[in-house]
C-alpha cells in the first residue's frame, strides 16, 4: 500500500490546562475526502489548523507522502501545498478578487512592482472555470455574495495548485444552490487526486462528500469510519456519546463498553 | 469550462458622464468642498485670499502636517493610531538643530555654513525618527500594547526627550542650506517650475497611456479614448494653473537686489521674478508621489491594506503582521523626521514647542481625507487634501480675523462634520470601503 498523502500522528494542543488535541492520529489518501467531526470545541478546527500552520503543535508529527514535514506557520503549510478554506472566508473584505487571490504571493512584473492586470486576468481565467457568473472583479469582495466569496477562496486552492485541502464548513455561509456549487467542486477536485479534509456539521452532507469520517470528542479521536458502512445515527452516536459502532476502528476517545 | 471570461465581462454602458471618467466621487468632493471654501474666504477678505501669495503660503503651511498625514494613512489602515507623531517631530528637529549648530561645526570643526552641514543633519534627523518609529511599532506588533498607549506614553515622552537634550532651549539660527527647505527660503524659480511642471505632465500622460495599454493587452475593458483625454487634460491644466500660480508670487524687488548681489551681479533694469515651487512643496509633492506607488504598486501596501482589512485573514496568508506594524511606524517616524526639516526650516531655528498639536492635525487631516478609523481603507491624496483643506480653514478664518480660540472651534466642528457626511456617502452609495 502506498504512503498516505498526510498522516498527523499522535497531535497534541493545548490551551492553558485544557487539551484541545489530545494525542490524534488521522490520515488521508490522495482522491480522497475525509470528514473530520464533532461538537464545537471537540478540537476538530484547532487539529485542522495545525495542519495548515495556523497553530503550532505542542506534540505530534506530521508526514506528508510519508516524509516527515515541518510545519510551523501558513508559508510552510503552502510550501507543502496545503491550501485552507476557511469557515469564516479569510478574505480581507477591502480588497478585490484578483488580491484576496494572491495575498502573500502576488505576480510581481519585472519592474518589482505587484503586476495587478497580469493578477486579474488569472482571475478571471480561473473563475471563469469556477463560477461562470463571477462577473465583479472591481469591487471589494465585501460586496460579493457569500457563494461568490466562496468562489474566491476555493479559486485561490485551486490556482495555487493545492494538493491537499483543507475545508472548514465550505458551506456554512451558502445557500442551497451555492452548497451545490461546492459539493460539485469537491467532486471534481477529488477526482483529480487531490485529498481534501473536510471538516463539518451536517452529517447528511458528509455523508454524500466524504469516503471516510474521524470523530472527535474532547479533544480525542473517538473512530474513523467509512461513511458508506455506518448509518447517520452511528455517526451521531459517535459524536454525541463516543459510542463507536462495531465496524468503525476505534480510537483513544471512544466509549469503553463494558 | 469554455474560456469565454472576458466576453461574459464586456464593460456595462457607462451610464452618466462621470461613471465614464470612473473619477472618485470622493475626491470630487474634497476638491469641491476646498474650492467651495477658498470662494468664501475669498469673498469675505475681498480677494485677498486667493492671491498668489496667499496660496503660496497656504501650500508651505500645509506641507509639514502634509507629509505627516500621509504616512498617518498607513498608521490608521493597518488599525493603529500614532498620537506621537508631533512630540517626534520635536525629537528629530532638536537632534537635527544641534547636529548643525553644535556637532558638526564645533566637535568636526567644519565651522557654520559647511556644505556637509545640511546632509549629516539631514540624516540624523531621519535616523532618529526611524529608529523611534520602528521601536513604537516593536512595542505595538511584537509586545501587543496597545498603539494608543504606546504613542500616548510617546506624546509625552519625546517632546520632553527634545527638551532635555536641548536643555529647553530655542536653537538657531540653523544653516543656511538647511533652510532651503523652509519654504519662502528655497523655491526652485520661474524656469525650473515651468520644468517640473513639464515632466509632471509628461509622467502623468505616460502613466495614463501605459495603464491604458497593460488594460488592452490582457482585454480588459477600457475608459472611452474622449474620456482618457479628458482627464489627461485636465491632469496637465491642473500642473500648469498650480506652478503658474506659484510662479505668480512676485520676489520684491528689495530682496532680489540683495540676492543679485551676493552673486555679485547687478540688477537689470525692470526684472520681475516669481518664486516658483518650494522646495517644501516638491518635498511633499515627492513624498505623495512615493507613498502612493507604495500604497498600490508594492506588496507592503497591499499586505497594509489586507492586514487593516482583515487581521486574519492576513496572517493566515502568511503575511508577518507584527513585522509589518514596526515597518509602518518607522516609514511614520521617518516622516516625522522630513516635516521636522520642513517645519524647523520654515522658522529657522528649533524650538520646545515646535510641532505642538500636529498629531491632533495630521489624525484630522488623514480622517477628513476619508481614512476609515475603522481601517483597511485611506488614499494618500485624500490626506493630502484634507490637510490643505484645514489650513484653508484656518488661515482663511485668521486673514478674517476671526480669534483662534473661535478658529479651532470651527475647526473641531468640521472634523465631525465630514466624518458624518462620510459616513452618509458611504450609506447612500453602499460602498463598504
Amino acid at each position: 500500500m502506498t504512503a498516505p498523502l498526510v498522516e498527523m500522528r499522535d497531535m497534541v494542543k493545548s490551551f492553558g490546562g485544557i487539551k484541545a488535541v489530545d494525542h490524534v492520529t488521522i490520515d488521508l489518501y490522495p482522491g480522497e475526502v475525509v470528514g473530520v467531526l464533532g461538537h464545537n470545541g471537540a478540537g476538530k478546527s484547532v487539529l485542522m489548523k495545525m495542519l495548515s500552520g495556523a497553530l503550532q503543535r505542542d506534540g505530534g508529527e506530521i508526514y506528508i507522502n510519508g516524509e516527515k514535514a515541518t510545519i510551523n506557520n501558513p508559508r510552510d503549510a503552502r510550501n507543502y501545498k496545503i491550501e485552507t478554506i476557511y469557515q469564516y472566508l479569510a478574505l480581507a473584505d477591502n480588497l478585490d478578487a484578483a488580491s484576496n487571490l494572491f495575498l502573500g504571493r502576488e505576480l510581481m512584473g519585472p519592474t518589482g512592482f505587484v503586476d495587478d492586470a497580469q493578477m486579474e486576468a488569472e482571475t478571471r481565467k480561473i473563475l471563469a472555470r469556477l463560477n461562470p457568473n463571477f462577473r465583479r472583479f472591481h469591487t471589494p469582495v465585501a460586496g460579493l455574495s457569500g457563494g461568490q466569496r466562496q468562489s474566491v477562496a476555493i479559486a485561490r486552492a485551486v490556482y495555487f495548485n493545492a494538493k491537499i485541502l483543507i475545508m472548514d464548513e465550505p458551506t456554512a455561509a451558502l445557500g442551497v444552490q451555492e452548497t451545490r456549487m461546492v459539493a460539485e467542486l469537491i467532486e471534481q477536485l477529488k477526482s483529480e487526486g487531490i485529498g481534501i479534509f473536510l471538516i463539518d456539521h451536517d452529517i447528511h452532507q458528509v455523508k454524500m462528500l466524504c469516503d471516510r469520517a474521524n470523530v472527535m470528542k474532547n479533544g480525542q479521536l473517538v473512530g474513523t469510519v467509512k461513511v458508506d458502512e455506518v448509518s447517520e445515527d452511528d455517526m451521531l452516536g459517535m459524536i454525541i456519546a463516543g459510542k463507536c459502532p462495531p465496524n468503525a476502528i476505534p480510537g483513544p476517545g471512544a466509549l469503553q463498553t463494558a | 469550462m469554455t474560456d469565454t471570461p472576458t466576453a461574459a465581462s464586456s464593460p456595462p454602458k457607462p451610464r452618466t458622464f462621470f461613471s465614464a471618467l470612473e473619477i472618485d466621487t470622493r475626491l470630487l468632493g474634497m476638491i469641491g468642498a476646498f474650492v467651495v471654501i477658498c470662494l468664501v474666504f475669498n469673498f469675505l477678505t475681498d480677494g485677498r485670499f486667493m492671491t498668489p501669495r496667499n496660496l503660496f503660503n497656504l501650500t508651505i503651511q500645509t506641507a509639514s502636517v502634509a507629509i505627516m498625514a500621509t504616512g498617518m494613512v498607513f498608521v490608521i489602515v493597518t488599525r493603529n493610531i500614532d498620537l506621537s507623531v508631533g512630540s517626534l517631530l520635536a525629537t528629530c528637529s532638536a537632534m537635527m538643530a544641534m547636529t548643525q549648530t553644535w556637532f558638526v561645526p564645533d566637535w568636526l570643526g567644519f565651522g557654520l555654513n559647511n556644505p556637509a552641514t545640511m546632509p549629516i543633519a539631514v540624516v540624523v534627523g531621519i535616523l532618529t525618527g526611524l529608529l523611534i518609529g520602528a521601536f513604537q511599532g516593536w512595542l505595538i506588533g511584537y509586545l501587543a500594547i496597545p498603539a494608543f498607549i504606546v504613542t500616548l506614553g510617546g506624546f509625552l515622552i519625546w517632546r520632553n526627550v527634545a527638551w532635555h537634550l536641548t536643555k529647553g532651549q530655542t536653537i538657531g539660527p540653523l544653516d543656511e542650506n538647511f533652510q532651503l527647505f523652509g519654504g519662502i527660503n528655497g523655491t526652485l524659480g520661474e524656469t525650473w517650475s515651468w520644468i517640473f511642471a513639464a515632466l509632471a505632465i509628461a509622467g502623468s500622460l505616460y502613466a495614463l497611456i501605459q495603464s491604458r495599454r497593460t488594460k488592452l493587452a490582457h482585454e480588459f475593458p477600457v475608459k472611452p479614448v474622449w474620456a482618457e483625454a479628458l482627464i489627461g487634460a485636465i491632469i496637465a491644466a491642473t500642473i500648469v494653473g498650480f506652478v503658474a500660480i506659484l510662479n505668480a508670487y512676485e520676489i520684491p524687488t528689495a530682496r532680489l537686489q540683495r540676492i543679485y548681489e551676493a552673486r555679485g551681479e547687478v540688477l537689470p533694469e525692470g526684472l520681475i521674478e516669481g518664486y516658483g515651487i518650494p522646495i517644501s512643496v516638491l518635498l511633499l509633492i515627492l513624498i505623495v508621489i512615493a507613498m502612493t506607488i507604495v500604497a498600490r504598486r508594492t506588496r507592503l501596501g497591499r499586505y497594509i491594506f489586507a492586514t487593516g482589512g482583515n487581521p486574519e485573514a492576513a496572517a493566515l496568508a502568511g503575511i508577518n503582521t507584527r513585522l509589518l506594524t514596526v515597518k509602518v511606524f518607522a516609514i511614520m517616524g521617518m516622516l516625522c523626521a522630513v516635516a521636522a526639516i520642513v517645519a524647523s526650516s520654515r522658522q529657522t531655528f528649533h524650538s520646545n514647542d515646535i510641532g505642538t498639536l500636529d498629531e491632533l492635525r495630521v489624525i484630522a487631516a488623514a480622517v477628513i481625507g476619508g481614512t476609515a478609523l475603522a481601517g483597511g481603507m485611506g488614499t494618500i491624496y485624500g490626506a493630502v487634501l484634507g490637510a490643505l483643506i484645514m489650513q484653508s480653514l484656518q488661515s482663511g478664518m485668521a486673514m478674517v480675523g476671526v480669534d483662534a480660540p473661535y478658529q479651532n472651534m470651527v475647526v473641531g466642528s468640521v472634523l465631525v462634520l465630514a466624518v458624518f457626511i462620510d459616513i452618509l456617502y458611504r450609506r447612500r452609495t453602499g460602498d463598504k470601503t
